[in-house]
């Protein structure tokens, strides 16, 4: 290597040492902080991460593991959708206005959960309670409308053991509505957590982990709403 | 398990890029980042889930009927999508690689699950013998 080739390249391995170092996945998608290593990142050299990271990330992890599980309900739906042995057909159980109320119920909630935790980061107790109740409220009509819909199928002799389809249907949409159910259990026992101990550090994090449930289940019925009644109705 | 009993960064007031974020967690922002995340997420899912319900009521057909299955499922992973993005804050920066490498997991075991589900039970009922042939087949 002549000294002339060395002076050319050293300038570019510089160059690009600071975009790696400042940029470690080359995305670019995010404004760059400061080059120096930030305590409680989790980058190894500084520390483990905080637990605000930890708990969040640990409930994603959970999460997905929860909607692999929905995949399960979903695939045993989508094979035995046509295996209505005599009985009704799905087009025949499907009420697409309750469940374009439902969806709106669901989305509305999802809405107001994300405008509760952008009241719980600006430190507003009022605000965060009142659209946590909210959420809630929205919650309680989504599943009182299921249960409806679930009780007057019942009521047409329409039950889980009629058919393979309506087995895979009332699992799928049932296991959804258990989901909902058991999030406003948690839902009312944070909304007294906060009122009784505060914003402190760890009821932000099960706020955290609250939100990313209720959006997750928001998730879970696009499919549902999607494959399992939309697309039933079309016949 | 971290032994860090403090959020570093969390309240100091100071956005730090580098830092590693959990989904649906952002680095410190004014609520009103929140809030306008949560109108635009809000605003896109009416306009996907309306456009789903108007696709499915084949309203004067404007849709070809075979397509409209199709149309549903697009629609439904866009909206998928919006929700990732401005509800769960499910980003592509570099404090977000674990989630996404998370996320993208949990997509393959979904779509291997239904995908190889349908696929193979889509097979065997092809391939079942007919009712009447049942009989007649050799021990």
């Amino acid at each position: 290597m002549t000294p002339s080739d060395a002076a050319v390249e050293l300038p570019a391995s510089t160059e690009a040492l600071r975009r790696v170092r400042e940029d470690p996945h080359r995305l670019g998608h995010r404004a760059h902080g400061v080059a120096g290593l930030v305590q409680g990142a989790g980058h190894g050299t500084t520390g483990p991460a905080a637990k605000r990271i930890i708990v969040g990330y640990g409930f994603w992890i959970f999460l997905l593991s929860d909607i692999v599980m929905f995949s399960c309900f979903f695939a045993a739906f989508a094979v035995q959708r046509n295996a209505i042995a005599g009985g009704p057909t799905l087009q025949q159980i499907v009420d697409v206005p309750r469940v374009a109320l439902e969806t709106g119920a669901l989305l509305l909630s999802s809405y107001t959960c994300g405008l509760s935790f952008a009241a719980t980061n600006a430190r507003n107790l009022l605000w965060t309670q009142v659209f946590l109740l909210v959420t809630g409220l929205l919650g309680l009509a989504f599943v009182l409308m299921e249960a409806q819909e679930f009780y007057g199928l019942a009521m047409r002799g329409i039950t889980p053991q009629r058919s393979g389809m309506l087995s895979a249907f009332f699992g799928l949409v049932g296991l959804h509505g258990l989901h909902v159910s058991l999030g406003g259990v948690w839902l009312a026992t944070m909304v007294a957590q906060v009122q009784v101990k505060g914003f402190r550090r760890e009821i932000i994090h099960r706020l955290i982990c609250f939100n990313l449930f209720w959006h997750a289940l928001d998730i879970v019925w696009i499919g549902i709403f999607t494959i399992v009644y939309l697309w039933g109705s079309i016949g | 398990m971290s032994d860090l009993e403090y959020d570093p960064h969390r309240y100091a007031g100071e956005l730090d890029a580098r830092e590693d974020h959990a989904p649906g967690d952002e680095p410190e922002e004014s609520a009103g980042h929140w809030v306008l995340n949560a109108n635009l997420g809000l605003g896109f899912s009416v306009i996907l889930t309306v456009a789903a319900f108007w696709a499915a009521s084949r309203a004067e057909h404007a849709i070809w009927g075979p397509a409209v299955p199709v149309a549903l499922i697009v629609l439904a992973i866009a909206q998928m999508g919006v929700h990732l993005v401005f509800f769960l804050h499910v980003t592509t920066g570099p404090d977000n690689t674990n989630n996404v490498l998370a996320l993208a997991f949990g997509v393959l075991v979904v779509f291997l699950v239904v995908i190889g589900s349908v696929w193979i039970m889509g097979n065997m009922q092809a391939n079942m013998m007919p009712a009447g042939a049942m009989q007649m087949a050799p021990p």
